[in-house]
């Protein structure tokens, strides 16, 4: 244990939770506006795959992510027009969205297994990054590592001191009460639904861009699981989901380390259902919050 | 309904069983994969295989494969489904297919079954695999000459004999040209994700590594390594050229085309039977990759050297005085492992820190 370097491990952390934690802040916000998607996996898979190939295809990353926010939230689109103006089941849907996802981007991808992506460079910041200690944690990460935390803060921000904040959450908690009031209850969940998208797309460039950098199929393994786990335990809280995050994040970094570090006695089987575990548990601790109240419910303004 | 719905399915399925017998002339051979093709790794050899097969035969064979085919029941789905449709013989090229082969073998007796890696055949089943153990020796000696932090990182896939044998050989050659070095290994428990692997690798190169050889068949490793500078690299399973000269700086590729095109010839032939194949570097199964300029040239000398002494038969990288990890006696001096224990191989060689999970 000793020959773990810890700096490198929180490197490391806020690498690995990156994906998850843009995948959960685009479902917390859909959660706040009273939808259950759970075609997070789908949607991020398919942000993958489509940042991996527009990236491929420009020579550029920053079109790649642009183009898998984009690709993402026109597949939640699908989920958005079918729960909203059809009023399919939002469970049900969501599922079909996260298979869909996952079919359709293994044949977007043909052709593109085993090809090498264009590279991302890490943001520099100068001085900055020669802090001791902080410089290597924090500030030598590429800018979608800033961009995921600066959308956290904005979220924050947007959903407890802005108007419109307010309106999408006021659709959230009782979308009856809402329409009364004369907002557009099914327009501001589409909105909320392409954000999500967008978001859980970002997520999965980052996997396919950032982290590998490689697009395979099924390449997120879960990781939108994951993040829906997390907006739940984090009660719906912007703050509490970056915790949750880097907790999963910081376990999963933690167990390779160990691995890594030699000598280790604990059996493999444990460190790597470790990140699962301290995530739920924790943040079953921490829980205190509520689900807004119309989460799930199908709206119709004649009902 | 139901009764005429089954009746039309069954002469539906007995068309085409007749119509598959119909042209039994040409030998249809299957191949499944447990990636995809384009790991570029070990499927991607795999079907270099198959491809050398059909330029082999021309219009004498008829190939199909599967590929990404999970280790498993699905396994056994694929290849029932495979002999359904009149395959004459059948690759099975992973380890984890083994049961899948065994069942489905014994249910089509008729078909030849090619299991790689594997240690169970019948009849109808044979077993191919390569020393890869010799390949691994000439790494580890390039990666102990080459390491300067002394630490190797090691991403293992899962603990089986094959791994195993693999990381030994590789520790004994580096231990040898560089008593300091120490070996880490992260076991990834997959053969195939480039997620997993990168993690691994940076991992690895987090604790100090400096040198990394992967037991697992993606690409991602290599770019981890290429990211992080001054790490080097081998290919595994395919050349990996395209991260050459440096991070990779050689290779281990398996190529089974001879293999592949023997085989094949002996079903047509009809003098197929099932036999046990275990061939290294003398039958040009396991080939070492060009050694790139970013190694120095007596280190490339002493490398090739060693290869050449393994394929004469003048060295066995599993040679006496060997301990167990936990310091028993395993080899006397001299002496060198058998078969048998190889294939077994469930235990470190002494040196080797950490345990092999169970």
């Amino acid at each position: 244990m000793s020959n773990i370097d810890p700096v490198l491990l929180l490197s490391a952390l806020i690498v690995v939770s990156t994906p998850i934690l843009l995948a959960a802040i685009g479902e917390l916000v859909v959660e706040r506006a009273g939808v259950l998607n759970l075609g997070v996996e789908g949607m991020m898979i398919t942000g993958a795959v489509c940042g991996f190939v527009v990236a491929t295809a420009s020579g550029s990353p920053w079109l790649g992510f642009a183009g898998a926010a984009l690709g993402a939230a026109a597949l939640s689109m699908v989920f958005g027009v079918l729960t909203q103006v059809f009023l399919s089941n939002q469970v049900a849907t969501g599922l079909a969205l996260t298979l869909f996802g996952l079919g359709l981007s293994a044949l977007l991808g043909q052709g593109y297994i085993g090809v090498k992506g264009p590279s991302v460079p890490d943001l520099y910041l100068p001085l900055l990054r020669d802090i001791p200690v902080l410089g290597p944690v924090l500030f030598r990460h590429d800018i979608i590592v800033y961009l995921a935390l600066g959308i956290v803060a904005g979220v924050a921000w947007f959903l407890n001191r802005s108007r419109a904040g307010r309106v999408l959450r006021a659709v959230g908690e009782n979308h009856d009460a809402a329409h009364a009031l004369g907002y557009k209850v099914v327009r501001v969940r589409l909105m909320a639904i392409a954000f999500g998208g967008a978001c859980a797309g970002l997520g999965g460039a980052y996997l396919s861009l950032v982290r590998v950098p490689q697009w395979t199929e099924g390449m997120t393994a879960g990781a939108g699981w994951i993040a829906l786990a997390i907006v739940v335990f984090a009660s719906w809280r912007p703050g509490r989901l970056v915790l949750g995050a880097w907790l999963f994040g910081g376990t999963t970094a933690l167990q390779l380390a160990l691995q890594a570090s030699g000598g280790v006695q604990i059996p493999i089987e444990y460190l790597q259902m470790a990140p699962y575990l301290a995530t739920i548990l924790v943040l079953v601790i921490l829980r205190t919050g509520r689900a807004p109240g119309s989460l799930g419910r199908s709206f119709h303004a004649s009902s | 309904m139901t009764i005429k719905k089954l009746l039309l399915g069954a002469t539906a399925a007995m068309a085409v069983a007749t119509g598959a017998m119909a042209q039994d002339d040409k030998t249809k051979v299957g191949f499944i994969y447990v990636g995809p093709i384009g790991d570029l790794g070990w499927s991607y050899q795999h079907d270099q295989g198959r491809l050398a097969v059909e330029e082999a035969f021309g219009d004498q064979v008829e190939t199909v494969y599967v590929e990404s085919v999970p280790e498993g029941p699905d396994a056994e789905r694929v290849l029932t489904q495979m002999a359904l449709q009149g395959a004459d013989m059948i690759f099975t090229t992973s380890f984890g297919f083994m049961e899948a082969t065994m069942n489905v073998a014994q249910k089509f007796p008729d078909v030849k079954f090619e299991h790689a890696t594997g240690y169970q055949r019948a009849d109808n089943v044979s077993t191919y695999s390569a020393r890869f153990y010799e390949g691994r020796a000439v790494q580890g000696l390039i990666a102990g000459e080459m390491t300067e932090s002394n630490i190797i990182g090691y991403i293992g896939s899962y603990p089986i004999p094959e791994v195993i044998r693999g990381i030994n050989a590789a520790y004994i050659q580096a231990k040898k040209v560089n008593p300091e070095v120490e070996f880490r290994i992260v076991w990834a428990y997959t053969w195939f994700d480039p997620a997993k692997e990168a993690e691994a690798a940076k991992a690895l190169i987090d604790a100090g590594a400096d040198v990394i050889l992967q037991h697992t068949d993606s690409t991602a490793p290599q770019a981890a390594a290429q990211e992080a500078g001054d790490v080097i690299t081998f290919g595994q399973a395919s050349d990996m050229l395209d991260y050459a000269p440096k991070p990779r700086v050689s290779s281990i590729i398996d190529n089974w085309n001879q293999y592949y095109v023997d085989r094949v010839g002996a079903v047509i032939d009809g003098t197929w039977e099932s036999t046990d194949t275990w061939a290294g570097i003398d039958s040009g199964m396991v080939e070492i990759g060009e050694i790139t300029e970013a190694v120095p040239a007596e280190v490339r000398e002493a490398a090739l050297e060693l290869k050449d002494a393994i394929a004469a038969g003048e060295v066995h990288p599993f040679t006496g005085p060997l301990n167990k990890q936990d310091g028993s006696e395993w080899l006397a001096e001299g002496e060198t492992a058998d078969d048998g224990t190889l294939l077994g191989l469930n235990f470190y060689v002494e040196g080797i820190e950490g345990d092999i999970p169970q």
